[in-house]
């Protein structure tokens, strides 16, 4: 059970950090507020689910109009605490979305990474590998060079492009039943490469939409709402579940494949269903953050050196830091220029990485 | 325990195993020898379920592989590969804990101290339980990665080349300790490509070469085995290692072609300097009378030479006598490895001999009356005199 102390001790204290650094950053702003109302007012916005009632909306199809059932969760809100109204408003419509957001992009992200760089047994190895980040780029820069106006088209467009070009590499990578590590990292690269030069063609057609669409691609939370936190947030739990779940399966497949399967891994099914969890996870938070670099690579390689090898304990810990490590990101990139917080995770994180591998043992795995 | 029953099996459009049958029961600790590209590695492959045999079955503790989960076979039986190198810094007693995978479930995330103890206790890798895995060296290793098989708790090891990259004291630690481990009801089956190692700890060899079993049987009985010579594509000799007791073979060089038989008379060291310098430069080689017991003799026995033995410290019988006197007869060159001819020396006085003298002990021209003979000191003298008689 040390294991399972281990992780307890580290996820608390990681969590705790977690949310001191959410309440920390939203005081930073145009308005300065102070860490009680900051306080007070995010309890406030906490809500849980209580109930769940379906209605009908309406969908036009051509000329028809369909009724559709659409679940209608209703919300209850556990806190009252007395805060000026102006301030509840700036906590909860304007900062609070994006921060949460951010921690919930960095939890998928630091996830991801960690999964990754185990099964590929690579330190290079970083959540977009698989191709997800440029399918989604695809999708994303494709709705704005031609705007379609469904709700949430970028993000849906940017998830299944994700989706779709991970899934195209799988397949890709598979023959007779087997998925060899190596093949799939080659056919990543290559779908990679191609889907770039799909993403540089769009952009040059996206007329008036380019700046946003250079936006997304490096990464920002300025676009963000609580609809977002609410359509990534169950994804990125479930899948982080899965991910925990096999996360010894992890550990006895890098001793290599062929040991695992002697040790009773069901190691093609294991690999699947990691890639499938991973991949799903990444589009979630690319999805609608764009692509943001570095948080899945260095994080996992930082919480290595801390907790060690063991993905029992290297999971949850790479999560809850690359959820602090995006939400102070992005708080600097909120607080000083309005930079894409891509921009700041790369420029702090790529730094730091260098400090790690000239002075602690971070060019082995 | 393991049992495989006709199994064919072929990679990639090649037959690799041909009509492979063998069983392998607890307390049987069998070798698979047989030259690289045999099929050793696939066989054991085959085993685990990691291949699908094309036709036979293989079975494990009576159920097939292909009908049990990954998890059951590995609570059958334990892999021991040849390489060992782990990736990422695990501690050695963390990789011992991997063995006990099959046994629990994803959830359980339990330390199971007890059975990883008492495995790193078994193969004395306890002292660096803390440390790095990629931190020890091979032998430290491959101990730790038999703690891991031996915490899967395994009726059967099967273990491939698991001494190939260590030190001859560690190859003989690690098998020895598998040896142990089958003594208390295991069965083990090994690929190991040194046959001295084999014989020596191994209860059966089975010699496979083309994907077929050539021999199998006592190692003794293997090693000597005209079939083993082949597979090897090398003249072999068996001898038996004065130390332990244990057959050892040797793979000869390759012999340059020379036609002709040789008969030596005497032994000793010289009788065994004038033998191995006239079988390596290629003739066919007779020995005799030696007394028994000779090291002469017992190279000759070694290299499946046409020998005749007396019993030590006795006169040669008559009928040795005579026997020796027709390999001496039908030689077309006789020499003579000592100071005296012996029971031949009419014959060698008669036709053209060699003596040998290569201890320096003074031997002086002795010629007989009807034959030429020439002294020679040395072993290129030697194959210089003998090449000129052969050549008339």
């Amino acid at each position: 059970m040390r294991i399972l102390f281990r992780t307890a001790v580290w996820s608390a204290a990681l969590f705790a950090a977690l949310v001191a650094t959410v309440l920390a950053s939203t005081t930073v702003g145009s308005v300065n507020l102070d860490i009680g109302t900051v306080a007070r007012a995010v309890l406030n916005t906490l809500a849980y689910p209580s109930g769940v009632s379906v209605e009908s909306s309406q969908l036009g199809l051509g000329e028809r109009v369909v009724q559709v059932p659409v679940p209608d969760i209703s919300y209850t809100r556990p806190f009252g605490f007395e805060v000026a109204e102006t301030d509840q408003i700036i906590v909860q419509k304007i900062r609070l979305p994006r921060i949460a957001l951010g921690a919930v992009v960095g939890f998928a992200l630091g996830t991801a990474g960690a999964v990754m760089q185990g099964f590929f047994r690579n330190p290079m190895a970083d959540p977009s590998i698989i191709g997800v980040s440029s399918g989604a780029a695809v999708g994303a820069v494709a709705t704005i060079a031609f705007p379609v106006a469904i709700p949430f088209g970028l993000q849906t467009a940017a998830f299944f492009g994700a989706v779709l070009s991970a899934f195209g590499v799988y397949f890709l990578a598979t023959e007779d039943g087997r998925t060899p590590v190596a093949t799939l990292l080659l056919a990543g690269l290559a779908v990679q490469t191609f889907l770039g030069a799909v993403v540089s063609f769009l952009l040059l057609r996206s007329g008036e939409g380019l700046e946003e669409a250079i936006l997304w691609l490096m990464g920002t939370l300025r676009y963000s709402n609580w609809g977002h936190v609410e359509a990534t947030l169950p994804l990125a739990v479930l899948f982080f579940i899965i991910l925990l779940v096999y996360a010894r399966d992890l550990n006895v497949m890098l001793l290599g494949e062929e040991e695992a399967l002697a040790l009773g891994i069901e190691v093609e099914r294991t690999k699947r269903l990691l890639l499938v969890a991973s991949a799903l996870i990444t589009a979630a938070a690319v999805a609608v953050a764009g692509i943001i670099g570095f948080v899945g690579l260095v994080i996992p390689h930082i919480m290595r050196l801390l907790v060690g090898p063991d993905h029992r304990i290297l999971v949850p810990t790479s999560a809850l830091a690359g959820a602090t490590f995006l939400v102070l990101a992005d708080t600097v990139a909120r607080a000083g220029t309005a930079m894409p917080v891509g921009i700041v995770t790369a420029a702090v994180g790529a730094p730091f990485f260098l400090f790690l591998l000239r002075n602690r043992e971070v060019h082995a795995l | 325990m393991i049992r495989l029953d006709g199994v064919d099996l072929s990679l990639a459009g090649t037959d690799v195993l041909d009509g492979v049958s063998l069983s392998v029961e607890r307390g049987e600790f069998v070798a698979l020898v047989g030259p690289n590209g045999a099929g050793k590695t696939t066989l054991l492959r085959a085993i685990q379920g990691i291949l699908d045999p094309d036709a036979g079955r293989v079975t494990l503790g009576g159920e097939r592989v292909s009908d049990l989960s990954a998890s059951a076979v590995g609570r059958r039986v334990a892999t021991v590969p040849q390489d060992t190198s782990v990736g990422f810094s695990f501690t050695a007693e963390q990789v011992v804990e991997m063995g006990r995978t099959p046994h629990r479930s994803r959830l359980d995330w339990s330390d199971d101290t007890d059975t990883v103890e008492a495995a790193m206790e078994r193969t004395g890798t306890l002292p660096f339980r803390e440390r790095v895995v990629d931190s020890l060296s091979g032998g430290e290793r491959q101990r730790v990665v038999l703690a891991r098989a031996l915490a899967q708790e395994p009726d059967g090891l099967l273990l491939d080349e698991p001494t190939a990259n260590l030190d001859i004291n560690h190859q003989i630690q690690v098998l020895e300790l598998v040896s142990e481990l089958v003594c208390e009801g295991r069965a083990a089956l090994a690929a190991i490509h040194d046959l001295d190692l084999a014989a020596r700890l191994c209860d059966r060899l089975l010699l496979l070469s083309d994907g077929r079993v050539r021999a199998r049987g006592p190692p003794g009985r293997v090693l000597a085995d005209p079939t083993l010579a082949d597979a090897f594509d090398t003249e072999t000799a068996v001898s038996r290692n004065r130390v332990t007791g244990t057959h050892r073979i040797t793979a000869l060089p390759d012999r340059p072609d020379r036609s002709g038989r040789v008969h030596v008379v005497g032994g000793g060291a010289g009788g065994v300097t004038t033998l191995r310098t006239l079988w390596r430069a290629g003739y066919e080689v007779s020995l005799g009378p030696v007394p028994e017991g000779d090291v002469a003799a017992s190279l000759a026995a070694d290299l499946g030479l046409r020998t005749v033995t007396a019993p030590a410290f006795e006169q040669p019988a008559d009928s040795e006598c005579a026997a020796a006197r027709d390999l001496a007869r039908t030689a077309d060159t006789l020499v003579v490895a000592g100071h005296d001819a012996g029971v031949v020396a009419d014959r060698a006085d008669e036709v053209p001999h060699v003596r040998v003298d290569l201890g320096g002990s003074g031997l002086r021209r002795t010629a007989g009356d009807g034959g030429e003979t020439r002294v020679v000191g040395s072993e290129t003298e030697l194959l210089a005199a003998v090449d000129t008689y052969m050549n008339g």
